[in-house]
């Protein structure tokens, strides 16, 4: 029995990243044969950034079951955080990309759950709607403290300034000749030596996968998955609750984190604004129609729909109405009771295990 | 919200406490209560409730519909903080722990309204029981390190063991939330005692279950005592298996200890009686 089961969960894992894999083949071979223009490469990174924010946010919301609304705020962190790691970096002589990158993105994970961290301590006391809220507030606060930062660079190390009434200005910062200005204020980042890739972002997606998918397959996500099927059944067998709702917060806000320093090392302009409450319900969409807890069904959420108002710009003022209701037509069809019991008799998940549905 | 006042630990023994079974007598009682009660507002749902259990004993708590048998669970377990009163678990006063470490301390229970985890399989329900006994941590489980194949594996043959008391091996890949109503009773009595308990607290464990299920239940709540050597104290309203199991039962009604008792002294004690059938037409006159 055990082996059929871990077969089958290894099984979709495998499939899942044999899929991510396959999608950056072809994508990079049509992208050399030229068969992609100019706006759909520009896409290639932002793809890669929000499918890792639907994989991770998928952790908080389908596999722990609390809903996060401030999930952009996490990106934001990590994205300032990764190019003021990188502009540092390309100052002090480091000019090795992948280098630049990894740096980046690992130190914008470790800021971003540093933040997860402090805002779990109060924010996983609460349940559900409260937790949603609050979250958004969170991340609000987030978008509006980075539009405080002055963060100059120059041989001498960074030179922080937290504006907070708006009277210092760039000169304050008083950076040595040959420094920069990586982040002023509202303005944003600005001048960012942009080195994402599409090839690191789907190395990131992998990681996240892997990350995510293992963690979920262990005893630390059993015990997340218990939380969230029935906390008082996790509790009476013995399992800390703020432990592992903090474990999978944190986790979350990681790849969050490095899915925002991607995304920050692509635009050479960058404002905090970008990491608004939008961004995070952009990404509940994903999470929510590719289904709770599914991962390639993030993975494809977040790919079609982001890529379908770009690609439906052609019909200007019509747009956003057809993506509406495209968004309509796929929650009533993943929902329906006709559409689940057919993709339940193809899928081969089902059919194994035979188990009538309730 | 006022503080909750509690009265200090009183060690003395309470005359009031019932006898426990001939064998464990010289031995320590794994669970001790003293004087425990809660209010709810103005409302004591439990007053001076005393009771000792033996190490190997099979108790029952009996009463009314809302005597408070469920109330006394959740405070045992300690979904409740008691108001008053102390609970000694294998002599350690459990006041200061919350519901998880007085699991790991020793005492596991299932529900009256079942709790399952019910999206994921048996197994993975069995191997939640077992979780403070897995030993590896997130990394080992991120990194599929030795560490997490090793013990992944002890963990699979210890679930597969557990669920062989009650024959379920054959539905350990399956959604628990999918079983049948008795099976789900069961997988939560495996699940408990996976966390590898010394008392074994179960709420109405025949609920729902027909005269044949409920004879082989109570083979299997007497083989789960013989086997593991724990104490197992059961709320039930089957009177068949309380009767024919529990070594000693105490009587709940309206919150208090009305009897204790084996079960032939509960069958003939007058206010048992009364609580359950109400007083006689003449006596009442």
């Amino acid at each position: 029995m055990k082996s059929i089961k871990l077969k089958q969960h290894t099984k979709v894992d495998f499939a899942t990243y044999a899929g991510v894999i396959v999608a950056f083949i072809i994508v990079t071979l049509m992208r050399s044969n030229g068969l992609l223009g100019r706006s759909t490469i520009g896409l290639l990174v932002p793809i890669c950034c929000y499918v890792t924010m639907a994989v991770s946010l998928n952790l908080t919301v389908g596999i722990l079951g609390e809903l996060s609304l401030g999930h952009a705020g996490f990106m934001g962190i990590g994205a300032f955080t990764g190019v003021i790691v990188s502009q540092a970096m390309l100052i002090n002589g480091t000019e090795s990309v992948p280098l630049r990158l990894f740096a980046a993105m690992f130190i914008g994970a470790i800021f971003a759950a540093v933040f997860g961290f402090l805002i779990g301590i109060p924010v996983l006391r609460l349940r559900g709607d409260y937790l949603a809220i609050v979250t958004l507030a969170f991340g609000e606060i987030i978008k509006e403290l980075i539009t405080c930062l002055l963060v100059g660079v120059d041989k001498k190390g960074l030179h922080i300034i937290f504006n907070y009434n708006g009277l210092k200005t760039v000169s304050d910062l008083h950076l040595a000749e040959g420094g920069q200005v990586i982040i002023k204020g509202a303005q944003g980042a600005t001048g960012t030596n942009t080195i994402a890739s599409f090839t690191a972002g789907v190395i990131l997606i992998l990681v996240a996968l892997v990350i995510v998918l293992n963690l979920i397959h262990s005893r630390t996500g059993r015990a997340i998955m218990a939380i969230r099927d029935n906390r008082i059944a996790a509790e009476s067998v013995g399992i800390p609750i703020t432990k592992y709702k903090m474990i999978a917060f944190v986790t979350s806000a990681a790849l969050a984190g490095a899915a925002g320093a991607l995304y920050g090392l692509n635009y050479s302009n960058l404002v905090a604004s970008k990491f608004d409450f939008n961004t995070s319900i952009l990404c509940l969409v994903f999470v929510v129609l590719g289904g709770l807890g599914n991962m390639w069904g993030s993975i494809i959420a977040a790919v079609v729909l982001y890529v379908l108002p770009e690609e439906l710009r052609a019909l200007g003022d019509y747009r956003m109405l057809i993506y509406a209701v495209v968004l309509i037509i796929v929650m009533l069809t993943t929902n329906s009771s006709q559409f689940k019991s057919l993709a339940g008799s193809l899928s081969i998940r089902q059919s194994k295990k035979g188990v009538t549905e309730r | 919200m006022s503080k909750i006042q509690r009265e200090p630990t009183k060690l003395v023994p309470i005359p009031s406490v019932n006898r426990i079974p001939e064998r464990d007598i010289d031995k320590s009682p794994i669970l001790e209560c003293q004087h425990l009660g809660i209010d709810f507002g103005g409302l004591s749902a439990v007053k001076e409730f005393n009771i000792a259990i033996g190490r190997t004993e099979i108790a029952g708590l009996i009463g009314p519909n809302g005597a408070g048998k469920t109330t006394v669970f959740n405070l045992l377990t300690k979904v409740y903080q008691p108001t008053r009163g102390t609970i000694l678990l294998d002599g350690v006063d459990t006041h200061s722990m919350d519901t998880a470490a007085v699991n790991r301390a020793g005492i596991a229970r299932t529900f009256q309204n079942i709790r399952l985890f019910n999206n994921l399989t048996v197994e993975d329900n069995v191997k939640l029981g077992l979780h403070n006994s897995i030993k590896y941590g997130m990394w080992q489980g991120i990194f599929r390190l030795p560490g997490y194949w090793k013990e992944e594996k002890i963990a699979h043959e210890r679930a597969m063991e557990l669920l062989s008391i009650f024959d379920m091996e054959p539905l350990a890949g399956h959604e628990a939330g999918s079983l049948p109503y008795g099976a789900q009773r069961r997988l939560e009595i495996v699940r408990a005692l996976a966390s590898n308990p010394s008392l074994l607290l179960l709420d109405e464990p025949a609920a729902g279950m027909n005269p044949s299920e409920t004879a082989e239940l109570m083979e299997n709540i007497v083989k789960i005592r013989d086997t593991f050597g724990i104490a197992i104290l059961l709320i039930e309203h089957d009177m068949n298996l309380v009767m024919g199991i529990c070594e000693g039962i105490a009587v709940l009604n309206f919150g208090q200890i009305i009897a204790k008792g084996t079960p032939e002294e509960i069958q003939a004690n007058p206010a048992v009686i009364e609580a359950y059938l109400g007083k006689r037409k003449e006596e009442a006159k």
